[in-house]
């Protein structure tokens, strides 16, 4: 964080548009990079989440996967805190059956 | 002169309007300036304006589709500068006579250049379809030219994409239009968001200035008349970094005159 960002963190006000800028860009390069429209990942996100979710009990709060890029390589990134492990995993869902825990 | 020793240099943006005719024009006469021999080509010939800003609008007869259906000389359809005829300008095509021109003409066409001359600028239209593609048909290396903005940033991305499937090599970049004061103050894209993000690198720092205006209004490119001015500096260092001199890039945010400035350089201190 730098001063200008707690300064205006303190104030509430809108911090300098060059961070948001480059925010907004990466995001919007990491998807035209990649090819995958958000409606793809939002699919993928859920599905990693769900077969994650049959061996370990994870934080679906704080979990996160998202598409990162760093020198023009992007790369799926996935955070997910781990509450704690099952002694057996979860069946995978069959069917339609749904496979939330 | 072998085509070994030439070099032809796609100038491209994807984006419209961020500077890539006035680069290509001041960049032009800079190299001949320095003394290389230099054939600058408009690839844009549906909307041409190399030959404006050159001030050479009154002397086009023929362009390169009357070289390639061998109704004139090369010779003749290049048109020198006057005052720098180091110098040369080749319209692609007529405005008239939209697409003619293929990939292979296009090769065609450097070809026949790169005997003559040591560097061949390529005046790139906008866009990322048939006229971007005939333009780098026969680049060999390319310029990116960008403004830190995110428009123009994110169509410089597509653009590099697409170079690198062609293998073009190097593709290094030209950072346009930069106002330090804004850069100061976090309210543009900082010189190293823009390298960072695009991952090339930079052969060129442009800040904004009003003069570009005033001599494209001449058809005066800045570096014609070893102008003083800031871009036109900036310009004669793209030149000479292309020929493998050694000019350190400054970044305008850290000798911006000025308290704010001063004050902007202070905020972006990182404290935790």
């Amino acid at each position: 964080m730098t001063l200008r960002e707690l300064i205006d963190n303190l104030l509430g006000r809108q911090p300098a548009s060059a961070a948001t800028a480059k925010q907004r860009l990466q995001l919007v390069l990491a998807h035209d990079r990649s090819d995958l429209n958000p409606e793809l990942l939002e699919q993928m996100r859920r599905e990693i989440l769900e077969v994650v979710s049959r061996y370990v009990e994870i934080d679906l709060e704080e979990g996160d996967v998202s598409l990162e890029t760093e020198d023009r390589v992007t790369a799926l990134v996935a955070n997910l805190p781990i509450k704690r492990a099952r002694t057996t995993p979860l069946p995978p869902p069959s069917g339609t059956a749904a496979a939330s825990a | 002169m072998t085509s070994a020793s030439s070099r032809t240099i796609l100038i491209c943006s994807g984006k419209g309007g961020v500077g890539k005719t006035t680069l290509t024009a001041n960049l032009g006469i800079a190299l001949a300036k320095q003394g290389a021999k230099t054939a600058v080509l408009d690839a844009d010939f549906g909307l041409r304006n190399l030959d404006l800003l050159l001030g050479l609008e009154n002397r086009i007869v023929y362009t390169a589709q009357e070289v390639l259906a061998e109704t004139c000389r090369l010779e003749q359809a290049l048109v020198k500068h006057k005052q720098e005829p180091n110098l040369s300008l080749l319209p692609a095509g007529n405005p008239r006579m939209l697409e003619w021109l293929t990939p292979d003409d296009m090769k065609k066409i450097v070809a026949m250049l790169e005997e003559r001359f040591d560097f061949v600028l390529i005046d790139c239209p906008a866009g990322i379809e048939d006229g971007f593609k005939n333009a780098a048909a026969a680049s060999r290396e390319a310029l990116i030219v960008t403004t830190p903005e995110v428009s123009a940033v994110r169509d410089a991305d597509r653009v590099i994409g697409l170079l690198q499937t062609r293998e073009i090599q190097p593709v290094q970049l030209v950072l346009n239009r930069v106002r330090p004061k804004m850069m100061a103050n976090q309210e543009m894209l900082a010189v190293d968001d823009v390298t960072d993000i695009l991952a090339l690198p930079l052969v060129g720092l442009v800040l904004e200035d009003e003069q570009v205006i005033v001599s494209t209004n001449r058809g005066e490119p800045l570096t014609l008349n070893g102008s003083r001015s800031p871009a036109g500096q900036a310009y004669m260092n793209v030149a000479r970094r292309l020929r493998g001199e050694d000019v350190p890039l400054v970044d305008p945010t850290k000798k911006a005159p000025g308290l704010r400035a001063k004050i902007g350089r202070l905020m972006q201190t990182k404290i935790f």
